[in-house]
């Protein structure tokens, strides 16, 4: 049996987690998820000003935090905190924590491939709405496939004590230490869907150990000290899913489903680099306190087709609140929101879109929100989107006027005016998987 | 009668793109017919009508007394298009769970009938 801990659900999560997965008790691996779909092309901007950067910056302090830890307890991290620049980010490691053995994972950035591959013939046509790739090829920002499980359990092979890798599959990083530990083959598919769900559960750190659930979500003990997730697992494909001793949460049957149907689509086929896991043949028990035990699980074929995140620059958006009192809060909100709509008309300003909340009434659930007619106070959130830059500067001005110049009781406006920002889109597509080549290489 | 499916189930949200997903999930096994009885993709669009632009596609997991829904067009553009709040959808099936349901009188008891 090996423990693989999960510390970071995303680039931003508890920084202290991490620390107490490997203080607070026995575990062999230490996942951390840093990635979403946006993050890379955020990334790519850092490395484009300075060739150092492109990777996520909290991972090498914290395996600087942890390091004699890691060493005495020999637990090994896996990390997709690469970014576009995993050898960047295993320098610094390396800089931070020398005695450390660090590998990273390269292949998956194709930024630099893309007309490569579209003059021999593969459209990457956008998989929601059919559109070829040429169509924004000038506004690409990065490019990258989802890579599976297998080039990291290489890595770990390698001996490395930390293993970096950019845009693999969350998934990935905890059922690679069970290919590695248990020499699962690549065509074991009931094992990889064991792995790959394992990881499904808890890629989201604490969303599987009381986070964000609903089931009696006032009885969960001690969620200031909450502890993240641990997968026990077999080398049959059996796992538990627990989390530390006396650490804050709750592990139930209830709150695993929660977690399993989490960003699901069909749950037949979910579709990874390794392999098709199905969720519908998940058998779940609780085994104890604060432990479920997950069987029963199949497993298909590896589809042909590897997953592109590619992030292109769309337009620009801003976002603009100002706060409105009792009495009739909402009414002067609205009023409100009227007035900036005419003003913007009146200056022949376009659009994409202009969409108002009333926070406190309906910015939530929208038309079925519980009513509230009368609240004691209402947030006016309007937002605009487009392609022309001064437009929406001009909208930002728009606002704060309003307090001296529309309906009374107009404040929140402290902060001044909302900054304009660049919206970078995502655009997935499909690439052979024979086109990406993975390599494995120790960063000395 | 009729009951808020918060009664009888619980709910976890999230995002793919624009596209909203819902897993809807029995508290007690034993009421996972109700649910795919009453909580169909034609009723749950309807119930979010003027929010969800797309289609509602359903997902059966009668081995986890869940269902799981994909609403389509429902985030606004979605990631980073949307200009919502909520862009991720998180709270939408917080939402859904006030949907009323229809049961007989007697077929819901025990430990399922949560407050709500």
């Amino acid at each position: 049996m090996i423990r693989i801990a999960n510390g970071q659900g995303f680039w931003g999560d508890w920084l202290e987690a991490p620390v107490r997965l490997v203080e607070q008790g026995p575990i062999d691996y230490l996942a951390l998820d840093y990635l979403a779909e946006i993050t890379m092309s955020i990334l790519q901007k850092q490395k484009e000003t300075d060739p150092h950067l492109g990777y996520a910056r909290d991972f090498p302090p914290l395996i600087a935090r942890i390091q004699r830890r890691l060493i005495e307890r020999d637990v090994k991290v896996i990390a997709n905190a690469g970014g576009v620049n995993p050898v960047a980010c295993a320098r610094e490691v390396r800089r931070l924590a020398p005695s450390l053995k660090v590998a990273v994972v390269l292949g998956d950035d194709v930024f630099g491939r893309l007309d490569e591959f579209l003059a021999a013939g593969h459209p990457m046509k956008n998989m929601d709405t059919g559109e070829p790739l040429s169509a924004i090829r000038d506004r690409i920002l990065s490019a990258n496939a989802y890579i599976g499980a297998f080039p990291l359990a290489e890595a770990l092979a390698a001996g490395a004590d930390v293993v970096i890798a950019g845009r693999c599959t969350d998934t990935a990083l905890s059922l690679a230490p069970m290919i590695h530990r248990f020499g699962w083959k690549p065509d074991e598919w009931d094992k990889l869907a064991a792995g790959t769900i394992a990881g499904h559960i808890v890629e989201c750190g604490a969303q599987c150990t009381g986070g964000n659930c609903q089931v009696d979500w006032r009885s969960i003990p001690d969620m200031a000290n909450i502890g993240y997730p641990i997968i026990e697992a077999d080398h049959d494909g059996r796992f538990s899913i627990t989390k530390h001793e006396g650490t804050g949460g709750r592990v139930s049957v209830d709150v695993i489903k929660e977690q399993l149907l989490y960003e699901l689509g069909d749950p037949k086929n979910y579709i990874t680099p390794d392999c098709v896991a199905d969720f519908t043949s998940i058998q779940l028990k609780d085994a104890g306190p604060d432990r479920v035990q997950v069987s029963g699980i199949r497993g298909g074929r590896r589809p042909e087709m590897l997953k592109l995140s590619i992030a292109y620059s769309y337009g620009w958006k801003a976002i603009g609140t100002l706060v409105y009192s009792a009495p009739q809060a909402l009414e002067k909100a609205r009023a409100a929101d009227r007035i900036v709509r005419e003003r913007l008309h009146q200056l022949g300003l376009k659009f994409e879109e202009i969409y108002t909340e009333f926070f406190g009434v309906n910015a939530c659930h929208g038309p079925v929100a519980v009513p509230n007619p009368d609240p004691a106070e209402v947030q006016l959130r309007i937002g605009v989107r487009g392609q022309d830059r001064p437009a929406v500067d001009r909208f930002t001005r728009e606002l704060i006027p309003l307090v001296l110049s529309g309906p009374p009781t107009g404040t929140g406006f402290g902060d001044g005016r909302p900054p304009v920002r660049e919206v970078v889109a995502y655009w997935p597509a499909l690439i052979p998987r024979e086109l990406i080549q993975t390599s494995v290489e120790v960063v000395e | 009668m009729k009951i808020p499916l918060s009664r009888i189930a619980h709910a976890r949200s999230g995002d793919k793109g624009d596209t909203s997903n819902i897993g809807i999930i029995a508290f007690d096994a034993g009421h996972y017919p109700i649910l795919v009885r009453e909580v169909t993709a034609e009723r749950v669009k309807h119930f979010f009508d003027g929010m969800v632009k797309g289609s509602v596609e359903r997902y059966e997991l009668p081995n986890l007394g869940a269902l799981n829904f994909l609403l389509h067009e429902a985030l606004g553009g979605g990631g980073t298009l949307s200009l919502r709040i909520d862009a991720q959808g998180k709270t939408l099936g917080a939402a859904l769970l006030r949907m009323e349901i229809e049961i007989a009188e007697g077929e819901v008891l025990g430990r399922s009938l949560h407050a709500v």
